[in-house]
């Protein structure tokens, strides 16, 4: 008896023991992604603290870049812009999304073809989604004519190359091919609540509304907190889809953090205030989570 | 067409409820007003949705003469489908879908493979620091990409790889590790660890294990991870045009942007050259719809 008891010891512990193999199996992912991604992100942060156009020799400025957003107008408009943009596009996706996600949580006949319609823009690129909304924002495009056509003429114009409705447009261009993902999400949350939950609340005679505000959006608590995180990242990384409708124009209309930082580091090659750009957009991301992940953890501790 | 409900419990850890496929399932009675309520407002949305696809596929056909006469929102007056091999031809899309694949194919095969062999690692051993490992990994993919562009610039030339396409297979391969690796992770660990010793007991070394065992049981979450991975590297704009300069190397993304610039009012070329850089991912989305659409639902149901 104590012989075996010994030899399924050994034998576990043998096994707990990873063989060298499993260590490079980790180790070589682990080490591209520590050198192509911490590594430059490491360095993005030094290379904030340098004034250096890539070819002359590099100068230390310390916060200097930090300082000079303070005094630079373009800054404030793509912080604002960025700020419109997390909110709308954020937002409306939220709302949007968990609206579809309702509606079309049932399984009956035809949702499929419904829900379909509503995701298939995912699969398009932002580059793909820019230049269809592009033609349909053209002056002679869709937009203006059913305008015209239903006699809202006065309504029509330049729908990007307006400063006061450019930003909207490319927004909700985005939207067009976000809200079927964030959909997709709530669904799958949604599927995941337990039914009889909800049939012992229709018993108790909940209506719907009640049904929605005290068990379904509780019982969502985790997916939100996915959509969140992935709106916010996605928000403030947006870059492909307003480089491609508007470039950041009309008068920086629709600059967002992220085409001014391509603009500074790759056009004007100021790298070091380029990156210093990065690192805003970085501390925002982080901040905007962590913030609200706090809020989301704090909440649960009260129940 | 229940594509999200079907694909759900395929990628779920545990295995699919009984109760939901069994024939007692209740049918709901639902009145008819509120049947055809639901459908009004379902094909609305629908319709709205799927107008702007339309009507490039619409624009992509007609000539640049009915254009300019009637304006880009018109209906055609003609078909024509001369526009779409103008395109390719003006616009270079050859090399760009070739450079496009060349970037995506070789990225998504790479990028599974390293992620898997980290995962099955991570999950079957017990590697010191294991969460850490996979939280830092994790995080890395959360980065704004913005972040390390500038430098991404730097090594690649300090490595002589500027302006060509590895540079953008080993940039994105690095940038997805993380994401990739987690979802791995998750899949792995709810395969039951008995296989793993029933093999091991069999003769079959780690590597054998690894290759033989666990990756062909995780091919549901590899299939979902490949058809994502794909539309995300083969639609990605920022890193390819940060790390490549020549048009000749650019991918369809960045050619397909550039016709806009050279072609502006040419809509007809233009809408054309839009369905011709859609297909790909589309293709693959057909091919793959119940993985795709699962997977987009990964970590969102923990």
């Amino acid at each position: 008896m104590v012989q075996v008891a010994e030899e399924r010891r050994t034998r576990r512990r043998r096994a707990s023991v990873p063989p060298p193999v499993v260590f490079a199996l980790v180790l070589i992912p682990f080490t591209l992604e520590v050198v192509g991604v911490f590594w430059p992100a490491i360095n993005g942060v030094w290379l904030s603290f340098l004034n250096w156009n890539g070819f002359s020799a590099a100068e230390f400025v310390g916060l200097d870049n930090y300082a000079r957003m303070f005094t630079d107008p373009v800054f404030f408009t793509a912080l604002r812009n960025t700020g419109i943009w997390l909110i709308l596009f954020g937002g409306i996706s939220f709302v949007g999304g968990l609206a579809v996600a309702l509606l079309l949580q049932s399984e009956r006949r035809g949702v499929g073809i419904y829900r379909s319609a509503l995701f298939l823009p995912i699969v398009f690129s932002l580059v793909v989604t820019a230049l269809i909304w592009n033609a349909i924002y053209q002056p002679n495009g869709i937009l203006n004519i059913v305008l015209t056509n239903l006699g809202l003429g006065d309504w029509t114009r330049l729908w990007l190359g307006d400063p006061s409705t450019a930003l909207y447009a490319v927004i909700v261009a985005a939207l067009w091919r976000q809200i079927g993902y964030v959909m997709i999400l709530f669904i799958a949350g949604l599927k995941a609540i337990d039914p009889a939950m909800l049939e012992a609340a229709r018993v108790d005679g909940a209506n719907w509304w009640q049904r929605l505000r005290y068990i379904v959006l509780p019982q969502l608590r985790s997916v939100n907190l996915v959509v969140l995180s992935v709106l916010i990242i996605d928000a403030l990384r947006s870059f492909d889809i307003v480089y491609a409708m508007t470039g950041g124009g009309p008068f920086r209309s629709t600059e967002l953090l992220s085409t001014y930082m391509f603009e500074a580091a790759f056009t004007s090659r100021q790298l070091g205030y380029g990156s210093a750009l990065a690192v805003v957009i970085f501390l925002l991301a982080v901040g905007v989570i962590i913030s609200y992940l706090v809020r989301a953890f704090s909440e649960s501790k009260e129940d | 067409m229940a594509l999200i409900d079907d694909a759900l419990p395929m990628l779920a850890d545990e295995p699919p409820k009984p109760v939901r496929s069994a024939p007692a399932r209740r049918r709901t009675w639902r009145s008819p007003l509120r049947t055809a309520a639901f459908h009004v407002t379902g094909s609305l949305i629908a319709l709205v949705w799927f107008l702007p696809i339309l009507l490039v596929l619409l624009t992509s056909l007609r000539t640049f003469d009915d254009i300019a006469a009637n304006g880009v929102g018109a209906l055609p007056e003609g078909i024509t489908a001369a526009n779409y091999p103008e395109a390719w031809t003006t616009a270079g899309m050859g090399q760009a879908m070739v450079n496009s694949l060349i970037i995506t194919v070789p990225t998504v095969v790479l990028s599974l493979l390293l992620a898997s062999a980290a995962a099955y690692g991570l999950s079957r051993y017990r590697i010191p620091f294991r969460r850490t490992i996979l939280l830092v990994m994790l995080a890395g993919n959360l980065l704004p990409v913005q972040v390390i562009l500038v430098p991404l610039v730097r090594i690649a030339e300090a490595l002589g790889i500027y302006d060509s396409l590895p540079a953008v297979i080993i940039a994105q391969t690095a940038f997805g590790l993380g994401f990739y690796t987690f979802v791995l992770y998750g899949f792995m660990r709810s395969i039951p660890m008995e296989l793993q010793d029933a093999a091991s007991i069999d003769g079959a070394g780690v590597l054998r294990t690894y290759w033989q065992v666990i990756l062909p049981l995780c091919r549901p979450a590899l299939a979902a991870l490949a058809a994502l991975a794909f539309t995300w590297i083969f639609n990605d704009l920022l890193l390819a045009i940060t790390l490549l300069r020549t048009d000749d190397s650019f991918p369809i993304t960045a050619a397909v942007l550039s016709l806009l610039g050279q072609y502006g009012g040419q809509w007809n070329l233009i809408a054309a050259a839009t369905v011709i850089a859609a297909i790909p991912c589309v293709l693959v989305f057909l091919v793959f719809q119940r993985s795709f659409v699962g997977g987009l639902a990964l970590g969102a149901v923990k």
